[in-house]
């Protein structure tokens, strides 16, 4: 989780307090990510207990000052030096919505695109006004949490290209080619039988059912 | 309400005759209002150089009707419509198309001197342009000895230099990194808030998106068109 790592690699700078690193969090993705102290509290004692930070001094407010242990700071090195693995097979649900539409009969899939399109695009627009709404672009902690919107806009052009690309694929087949009827066949529950010799006598199966069974 | 700079009303092109004519706009209407960027977007053959190309005058529809500030195309004669690209509207292209022999300044009071303006006022006209896309201090240099970005801009300055309130920009980030094409973006933006009105034809969404208004074209038809949404503001909740 990035957000045990980038409060890792804060401390790796030097010594903080709970609220102090919050803050610290904030001003580098522009509180894209609001987290609570509640948050950063877990988070702090779950970096005790793996030892990677430890309790240290305390000022006249008695706030307690955390800092980095060797091997937090060599988890930083090695999270700083590795790429982040996005989660295989994740269930986006647009793509969803969009493979499930495009088979229901009846159902007019361009105008889902549409929609989908407009809310991206204006999702869009808005991205892009947030980016240049700052006061200095190029102060250090405008850019920081720019790149975050960045990343944001980014995703946002790759659904926008990714729906084009779906609407065009759609439009080369006549809709009815693409309609699922629900099936006449019925799934029975549990693993497909593996052995035909074990099949319940009384069923009356044509093959083509059995071989629907994945 | 401002009246719009370009208006299109019931535009179709149409190649060809009989059976195997291709309409590569079909009906559209469009229009264009000072302090306002419209960006156009859409796949290959959509239609979208051909709605850039009659809006600028370059090409006259075979139906409906093009109007830049008040003046119909269609009742304009060669000579009156030549001077009206001149004085109303600026192209700015995917490959600048910048005269490699003439300096930036030259290159923007171009149009103006071709319009019969006095040297000195045409590039009074002409430092205020580059000024205003800044490159006050690029004046002097040729085309080759500027970047992808630069060149751009000038050419900016070339479509707005006097005036110009119309702005027709097809790709113009096509040739330049993303950064640099952000930049070009912002310079656009910037000529139309400053009361400019500008056509963008695009095909990323993320340069779209400096548009007030995105619209959609397939098949020469406007299919769908997205306005900017209003001030709530989309960092403040439902980021994952």
């Amino acid at each position: 989780m990035s957000v045990r790592q980038s409060l890792l690699a804060i401390l790796d700078q030097g010594p903080c307090y709970g609220y102090q690193l919050r803050a610290e969090f904030d001003r580098r993705t522009g509180s894209t990510w609001p987290l609570n102290v509640g948050q950063i509290y877990n988070t702090l004692d779950r970096l005790e207990r793996d030892g990677l930070v430890e309790k240290g001094d305390v000022d006249e407010h008695g706030h307690v000052y955390w800092q980095i242990t060797d091997a937090g700071a060599e988890e930083v090195r090695s999270w700083l030096a590795s790429p982040v693995q996005r989660t295989q097979g994740t269930r986006d649900e647009l793509a969803i919505k969009l493979a499930v539409a495009a088979t229901l009969p009846g159902v007019d899939v361009s105008a889902i695109v549409q929609t989908q399109r407009r809310a991206s695009l204006a999702q869009l627009q808005e991205l892009n006004r947030a980016k240049y709404a700052g006061a200095n672009p190029d102060g250090p902690e405008e850019l920081a949490w720019s790149l975050v919107v960045d990343s944001m806009i980014f995703a946002a052009e790759a659904e926008v290209r990714w729906l084009d690309h779906s609407e065009q694929r759609l439009a080369l087949h006549p809709h009815h080619a693409m309609s699922l009827e629900l099936s006449t066949e019925k799934p029975r529950r549990g693993r497909p039988v593996k052995d035909p010799v074990v099949e319940q006598p009384k069923r009356d199966e044509t093959p083509s059912a059995t071989g629907a069974v994945r | 309400m401002t009246e719009a700079v370009l208006r299109l009303v019931g535009v179709t092109q149409q190649y060809g005759t009989g059976a195997t004519a291709v309409s590569a706009l079909s009906g559209v209407d469009f229009e264009v209002r000072p302090g306002e960027l419209v960006a156009v977007m859409g796949p290959s053959g959509s239609g979208k150089s051909t709605l850039l190309t009659i809006a600028g005058g370059l090409a006259t529809p075979t139906t409906g009707e093009v109007v830049i500030e008040g003046a119909y195309l269609s009742e304009q004669s060669p000579r009156e419509l030549a001077r009206l690209r001149r004085r109303s509207l600026g192209f700015v292209f995917q490959d600048f198309n910048l005269i490699p022999t003439l300096t930036a300044l030259e290159n923007v009071t171009l149009p103006l001197e071709l319009d019969g303006f006095r040297a000195r006022v045409a590039r009074r006209a002409g430092r205020d342009a580059l000024a205003s896309v800044g490159l006050d201090d690029k004046g002097d240099a040729y085309p080759d000895d500027l970047s992808g970005g630069q060149q751009q801009r000038v050419a900016i300055a070339r479509a707005v230099v006097g005036g110009r309130r119309l702005i027709l920009a097809d790709e113009p980030t096509g040739a330049l990194d993303s950064v640099t094409g952000e930049l070009v973006l912002k310079m656009l933006r910037a000529r139309v808030d400053a009361g400019a009105a500008g056509i963008l034809v695009t095909h990323e969404a993320r340069h779209a998106a400096f548009a007030d208004r995105i619209v959609f074209l397939r098949d020469g038809r406007i299919i769908d068109e997205s306005r900017r949404a209003g001030a709530e503001s989309l960092l403040a909740g439902d980021v994952r």
